[in-house]
C-alpha cells in the first residue's frame, strides 16, 4: 500500500515537473474582447510610452486629458519613460500591471510583435469603425506599422530625415544653395572642409556610419533601395542601388580624408542629443538628421545661421529630390489586455484624431502621421520644420520594411557597412555573405 | 531485554530512515535552493536549446536546429567565443598577477597601510557602468587626457575602445583598475604567512625572489587557485563593461530607437553573455540563446574541473 502510494506520488511529481518544463515561461496570450466601455462601464486602462522630457510628457498628458473628457468612463493610467526592453518583458509576462496600450520608439520590432501576435491585430477595430488605413496614413508609415497583412500597430507621429546646413559656413565657402544631387553634395562637403593639423577645424560632412544618424539604412532611403524580393529573400546583393550606396559612401569618406582620420575626428563629437552635437558646435557644416533637431536648435540657439533641406539624391535619380528616410513611433494594444475596446478608443484618438495628432506634433516637433494632419493648417509654420513635412509627404520617401525577426537584417547590413567602410571586406562578396546571413537568420526565426 | 531476531532489522531500518529524514530536513534549505536556482534553470536551458521558442508563443521541438544555427550560421559565435577566451586567459592572468603584486606592495608599506589599502580598494566600489563611462572618457582617442598625455611625450596614441586591436586591452586595463577585491584577499593571505618561515629562509641565504618563490607562493597557492577559479567564472560572464564601452565609443548611447548590436568596434568586444542577451532578448530566439548558455556552462565547468583536478599539483603537502 505504502509502496503504491510512493509510486503514485513519484509519477505525479514527474508529470508535474515535466509539465512545468514544457510550459515554463510560456506567456499565454489571451485577448479581451468587449470590456463594456462602449456601454458606459467605467474602465481604467494602462498606457506605457517612452516620452520622458517635460514638454513631451506634458503634451501626451494633455492629449490624454482631452481623450478622458471625450470618454468620461475611460480613465487612462499613463506611465512614461518606458524603454522597449521593459515593454517586451511586460508583454512576455502579462499580468495585472501589464500595459493595455503600448507605444514604442522603434518600428523594428513590428514584424516580430505582429507575427508572434503579441500586439493585437487592429484590422477588425479599423473595419468596425469604417477607417481605411490606406486613406488615413501615408503609405510609408503604414508600411512600418504592419507585417504580412497584420496591422498590429498604427503610426503615432513620425520621423523624417533631411539635411541641416550651416548657412554662415556656406556663405564663407561661396555656396549659394543647398546641394540637390550627390555630386553637388560632395563638392560642397569638400569646400566646407577646413583642415587643422592632421584633423579638421571644420568638416563639411561626417559620412562614417557611426556619425550618428548616418546609418546604412538611412542612406539607402535616398536611393529607394529594396531589401527583400517577392519571396522574402534578401536582395541586398542583387539590388544595384545597395552597392551604389556603399560605393558612394566609401568614395565620400576617401574624398574627405579617409576612414581613420574621420573616425578619430568623430571621437571628438559630443552627445548626439545635446547641445554638444557636432552640428551645434560647428564641427560639421552639414548634418544628416531628423526633424527633432529643429526643436533642439531652437532650445539651444547657435551662433550661426542654419537651415534645412531634403538630403541630396543620386545624380541618376535627380527627379526624386525631396525624398527621405522615414520611421517613427508606433502604438498598439497588448494581446493580453482584457480592456481592448477601451484601449482601441485611446489608440484611435491618439493616432487618428487630427487635432490630437497635430497638437502633439507641434508640441514635440515630430512629423504628423496621418494624411489629414500632414495637410492641416494648424501645423507649425516654421519653414525649417516644414522641410520635413514635405519629405514625409513625398511619394518617393521610403522606410525599412518589417521582418519576422525584427531589425536583425538592418543590423547585419549595418555590421557589413562598418567592415566595408574600414576597408576590411570586398563589396560584392561582403554583400553576398550578408544576404546569406540575413536569410539564415530569418529562416531560424520561422 | 534483547530484541527478537525479526524485530531487530525493522528497528534498525526505522532508525536509519529517521536518520535519513533528519539529514534531509537539515539539507532541505540547500536542496530547495539548488533545485530551484540551479538544477531547474540548468535543465530548462538544456531543454529550450532544442526548442523553437520566442518567449511569446508555446515552444516547439526543433531538434538540433538551434545548435546548427549557433555553431554554423550565427555570424558572431566564433568571434565571441574567441573574445571571451582571450579575456579569460589575459584578463584573469593579469588580474591575479596585479592583485598579488599590489597585495605584496601594500604589505611592505611600513606606515599608512590602511590608507593605501583603501586607495587601492576604492575603485572596486565604483559601479561597473560608471567606471566604464569614466574610462571611455579618459581613453577617448580625440579628447581624452590619456592620449593627450601620450601625445605630449611623443608616444603613439591608440584608438582604445574604437580600435579593434586595442578594445580588449582597454577593457583589461579597466579590470586591473578595479583590482581592489583581489588585493584585499591577497593582502590577508600574505599577512598570514608565518614570519618564522621567512626568517628561516633568510638564515639559509634566500634572496627576495627565492623567499617569494619558496615561502610566499607555496603558502598562498590555495588563494591563487581561488582567485583563478572565481576569475574564470566571472570572466565567462563578462557583459556590462563590454557593452557599455561599445555603446559609448560608438556614439550610439540611445535616443532614436534604433537597435544596438553589441561588439563595437568590428565585433572585438562581443562576448558570449552578450550573445545570450542578443539572441534571447533582441532577436527573441531563446532557443539559440540557450545553446550559448549551455556552451558557456560547459566551458566554465571544464575550466573549473581542470583547475580543481590539478589542485594537488598546486597545493603544498601538509
Amino acid at each position: 500500500m505504502r509502496r503504491t502510494t510512493l509510486r503514485t506520488l513519484a509519477a505525479l511529481t514527474a508529470c508535474a515537473t515535466a509539465a512545468l518544463f514544457v510550459t515554463a515561461c510560456t506567456g499565454q496570450s489571451s485577448s479581451g474582447g468587449d470590456d463594456g466601455s462602449a456601454a458606459g462601464k467605467d474602465v481604467t486602462i494602462t498606457f506605457w510610452h517612452g516620452w520622458s522630457q517635460e514638454h513631451e510628457v506634458r503634451a501626451i498628458n494633455d492629449n490624454i486629458a482631452a481623450f478622458e473628457k471625450l470618454h468620461p468612463n475611460i480613465r487612462v493610467k499613463s506611465v512614461g519613460n518606458i524603454a522597449d526592453d521593459k515593454v517586451e518583458q511586460a508583454l512576455r509576462v502579462g499580468g495585472r500591471d501589464a500595459p493595455d496600450v503600448i507605444s514604442s520608439f522603434t518600428t523594428d520590432q513590428v514584424g516580430k510583435f505582429c507575427s508572434a501576435k503579441v500586439w493585437t491585430d487592429l484590422a477588425p477595430f479599423l473595419q468596425k469603425d469604417g477607417i481605411d488605413p490606406a486613406k488615413t496614413f501615408p503609405a510609408t508609415m503604414l508600411e512600418y506599422s504592419r507585417f504580412q497583412g497584420n496591422q498590429c500597430a498604427l503610426p503615432l507621429l513620425g520621423d523624417a530625415y533631411g539635411l541641416y546646413y550651416n548657412k554662415t559656413a556656406f556663405a564663407a565657402a561661396g555656396i549659394t544653395s543647398p546641394p540637390k544631387t550627390f555630386s553637388e553634395f560632395e563638392d560642397a562637403a569638400a569646400k566646407l572642409t577646413i583642415a587643422e593639423g592632421d584633423s579638421y577645424k571644420q568638416l563639411g560632412f561626417m559620412p562614417n556610419f557611426h556619425g550618428y544618424e548616418t546609418s546604412a539604412t538611412h542612406y539607402l532611403g535616398q536611393y529607394g533601395a529594396t531589401y527583400f524580393d517577392a519571396n522574402g529573400k534578401s536582395n541586398i546583393a542583387t539590388d544595384p542601388k545597395v552597392a551604389a550606396m556603399f560605393t558612394w559612401q566609401k568614395n565620400l569618406i576617401d574624398k574627405l580624408g579617409g576612414f581613420d582620420k574621420l573616425e578619430r575626428y568623430r571621437t571628438t563629437f559630443g552627445d548626439e542629443f545635446s547641445a554638444k552635437n557636432p552640428f551645434h558646435t560647428g564641427q560639421v557644416a552639414m548634418s544628416y538628421d531628423g526633424e527633432w533637431r529643429t526643436a533642439s536648435l531652437a532650445e539651444n540657439p547657435v551662433d550661426f545661421d542654419w537651415a534645412t533641406a531634403p538630403f541630396p539624391v543620386p545624380d541618376d535619380q535627380a527627379h526624386t529630390y525631396g525624398r527621405g528616410y522615414q520611421t517613427g513611433t508606433i502604438i498598439g494594444i497588448a494581446n493580453t489586455s482584457q480592456k481592448q475596446s477601451a484601449a482601441w478608443e485611446l489608440v484611435k484618438y491618439l493616432a487618428i484624431n487630427t487635432d490630437a495628432v497635430v497638437s502633439f506634433a507641434n508640441a514635440i516637433h515630430n512629423v504628423p502621421s496621418t494624411n489629414e494632419a500632414l495637410n492641416s493648417p494648424e501645423l507649425t509654420a516654421d519653414p525649417n520644420f516644414r522641410t520635413f513635412i514635405d519629405i514625409a509627404k513625398n511619394p518617393h520617401s521610403s522606410t525599412t520594411p518589417s521582418s519576422i525577426n525584427g531589425g536583425a537584417y538592418q543590423l547585419s547590413l549595418r555590421n557589413f557597412g562598418y567592415q566595408y567602410e574600414a576597408g576590411k571586406v570586398d563589396l560584392q562578396a561582403g554583400l553576398a555573405a550578408t544576404a546569406r546571413e540575413i536569410d539564415e537568420a530569418i529562416e531560424q526565426a520561422k | 531485554m534483547a530484541l527478537s531476531s525479526t524485530t531487530a532489522p525493522a528497528a534498525l531500518k526505522r532508525k536509519r530512515r529517521r536518520g535519513a529524514l533528519r539529514t534531509l530536513a537539515f539539507l532541505s534549505p540547500w536542496l530547495i535552493g539548488f533545485g530551484f536556482f540551479f538544477a531547474y534553470p540548468l535543465l530548462s536551458t538544456v531543454y529550450f536549446s532544442f526548442m523553437r521558442y520566442d518567449g511569446f508563443t508555446a515552444p516547439t521541438f526543433t531538434g538540433l536546429k538551434n545548435w546548427n544555427y549557433v555553431l554554423d550560421k550565427y555570424p558572431f559565435f566564433w568571434q565571441g567565443l574567441g573574445n571571451t577566451l582571450w579575456l579569460v586567459v589575459v584578463m584573469v592572468s593579469l588580474r591575479v598577477i596585479f592583485g598579488l603584486g599590489i597585495g605584496l606592495l601594500v604589505t611592505k608599506i611600513k606606515t599608512g597601510l590602511g590608507f593605501f589599502r583603501t586607495v587601492f580598494y576604492l575603485p572596486f566600489l565604483a559601479p561597473p557602468v560608471a567606471a566604464t563611462i569614466a574610462f571611455a572618457f579618459l581613453l577617448n582617442p580625440g579628447t581624452g587626457p590619456v592620449n593627450h598625455l601620450l601625445g605630449t611625450v611623443g608616444l603613439p596614441q591608440p584608438g582604445w575602445f574604437t580600435d579593434p586591436d586595442w578594445s580588449k586591452p582597454a577593457l583589461t586595463m579597466l579590470a586591473l583598475w578595479g583590482i581592489g577585491d583581489l588585493m584585499v584577499i591577497f593582502t590577508a593571505a600574505l599577512l598570514d604567512v608565518s614570519r618564522e618561515q621567512y626568517e628561516a629562509a633568510e638564515l639559509d641565504g634566500a634572496g627576495p625572489w627565492q623567499r617569494f618563490r619558496y615561502v610566499t607562493l607555496p603558502n598562498i597557492t590555495p588563494i591563487v587557485l581561488f582567485a583563478v577559479v572565481t576569475g574564470v567564472i566571472q570572466t565567462m560572464q563578462y557583459y556590462t563593461q563590454a557593452i557599455v564601452a561599445g555603446k559609448v565609443a560608438s556614439g550610439k548611447v540611445g535616443g532614436s530607437g534604433e537597435p544596438f548590436e553589441p561588439g563595437y568596434p568590428h565585433g572585438s568586444t562581443w562576448t558570449l553573455p552578450q550573445m545570450v542577451y542578443n539572441l534571447g532578448f533582441q532577436r527573441f530566439d531563446i532557443g539559440s540563446a540557450c545553446v550559448i548558455a549551455v556552451i558557456l556552462f560547459a566551458i566554465s565547468m571544464a575550466f573549473t574541473s581542470l583547475l580543481l583536478r590539478r589542485r594537488s599539483g598546486f597545493l603544498q603537502e601538509d
